[in-house]
């Protein structure tokens, strides 16, 4: 079982490199030829409409998708020969919250984070960070909000601290208060040196923390454009 | 892969301690069903505690049935399942952690099935130790293919109808092994006539248990 990989001793020069990337639902085709280069510690936002892509090239970084033809490598690795190691390192926040309806809050996180091999001294504060305390901590997650859901996601994801952060509308179902802090959340891991990937319909909610974006449309990258940004990897996940 | 067996495990029975479905639903079916045989059967107790064996392992067979559909389940609401593929577990240390948390509660439902042959059949247990040993040896291969079964069905939508048609058949040998072991403890035969029925439940389980260990990886990414 490989140890805690946050920070990253030795950071491969490309987080994610997918090149001519075909992915097949039946014969379906998901992705038609992605081209996609992310360095280390870059936030990327991704873009397209409805039924682009743009979740489907997320779960192709997750190794949650197969693909037909083409190459992945993520962080460095072939995601299908080192897919459990690496999954320990990839923190995937989906539309779906993966909770236990019969779990507590604490317990869904506590599982989350022993599963991913991270240690669970972290638990507390995340779930302090999230809003999720006192009592709401020991509430069965069925009894929650969509919103309320999102948070336990996310809590986990801020306690495993992976390595690339794979978004998929990650401020879908959040109110105004829980939009800001999932905001300064990206920024913060983004400045520690975390890549992050966020597939999002609300630009505006991320572009100021991307350092770039690119357009899915149809399967394919489409187009790419330089985005301001932070300066990557000058601050640390407070 | 050990540790995330536990960490499986106590999940699971910790999900079933709070719904408590193998007790409040699992193990009355397996006791509406020694009923239900037994008014099949009449009256008469000699006809009952003749077939007490067979009919107990019939009973654990239907129940183990309902068992793995509740461990399926437990991953099928918010995708679970996706988040299991993406927890980093180690897919052998899933299985394993499944399949002790389906054997340890096909253990209580058995004990309570037991009782029931008992007390229903007017079955009198001679041979304790082959009993017991029929028991453990078949619930960890009726938990290990259950398991492997149940993942083979998870994503299919029929999954419900589909699972008892593929694991009824595999688990034939247990059922006929458990049942020619439990004559033998029943009756007061020698040791010799249950052994070799225990060896075949042994030779059951480390099949079924090397083959989850191997397999069960490959077949949660295609599910």
């Amino acid at each position: 079982m490989p140890g805690r990989l946050w920070p990253p001793q030795s950071p491969p020069p490309s987080a994610l490199s997918l090149r001519d990337v075909v992915a097949l639902s039946g014969r379906f085709p998901l992705l038609a030829g992605v081209d996609l280069e992310v360095a280390s510690g870059e936030t990327v936002l991704v873009e397209g409409p409805n039924g682009a892509g743009k979740t489907s090239l997320l779960r192709v970084c997750a190794g949650l998708v197969p693909v037909a033809s083409g190459s992945v490598r993520i962080l460095g690795l072939d995601p299908v020969r080192n897919r459990t190691a690496l999954r320990r390192r990839i923190g995937f926040l989906a539309h779906a919250a993966h909770l236990y309806d019969d779990l507590t809050v604490r317990e869904n996180v506590r599982f989350g984070v022993r599963a991913a091999g991270a240690p669970v001294s972290g638990i507390d504060r995340a779930c302090e960070r999230l809003g999720l305390t006192g009592r709401l901590l020991r509430t069965g997650t069925v009894k929650l909000s969509a919103g309320q859901r999102r948070r336990v996601a996310l809590a986990i994801l801020v306690a495993r601290a992976p390595e690339l952060w794979l978004l998929d509308e990650p401020h879908a179902g959040l109110d105004a208060e829980a939009r800001g802090l999932l905001t300064e959340l990206v920024a913060e891991v983004s400045a520690a040196g975390a890549t992050v990937l966020v597939a999002s319909h609300e630009p505006e909610l991320v572009e100021q923390l991307a350092h770039r974006s690119v357009t899915v449309t149809g399967g394919r990258i489409t187009s790419s454009r330089t985005l301001g940004g932070r300066p990557r990897g000058i601050a640390h996940v407070a | 892969m050990w540790r995330d067996s536990l960490l499986m495990a106590g999940k699971d029975l910790r999900i079933e301690a709070r719904s408590r479905v193998a007790l409040s639903q699992v193990a009355p079916f397996g006791v509406i069903a020694l009923v239900l045989f037994a008014f099949a059967l009449g009256p008469d107790q000699g006809p009952m505690a003749a077939g007490a064996p067979g009919l107990f392992w019939v009973a654990v067979l239907f129940s183990t049935v309902l068992a793995i559909q509740r461990s399926v389940s437990v991953e099928s609401g918010d995708s679970a399942r996706d988040g299991l593929r993406l927890s980093g577990l180690d897919p052998a240390g899933v299985f394993l952690g499944k399949t002790v948390a389906v054997a340890a509660q096909l253990v209580v439902l058995e004990v309570i099935l037991g009782v029931g042959v008992v007390l229903l059949y007017g079955a009198h247990i001679v041979d304790y130790w082959l009993i017991v040993g029929s028991c453990l040896l078949g619930t960890v291969g009726l938990a290990a293919s259950g398991t492997l079964y149940g993942v083979l069905s998870a994503g299919i939508r029929v999954r419900e109808t589909l699972l008892p048609f593929l694991l009824l058949p595999v688990v034939a040998p247990v059922l006929l092994a458990g049942t020619r072991t439990w004559q033998a403890g029943l009756t007061g035969g020698t040791p010799a006539d249950g052994l070799p029925w225990l060896r075949l439940l042994a030779v059951f389980d480390a099949v079924y248990v090397a083959l989850g260990v191997v397999v069960y990886g490959p077949i949660q990414e295609s599910a």
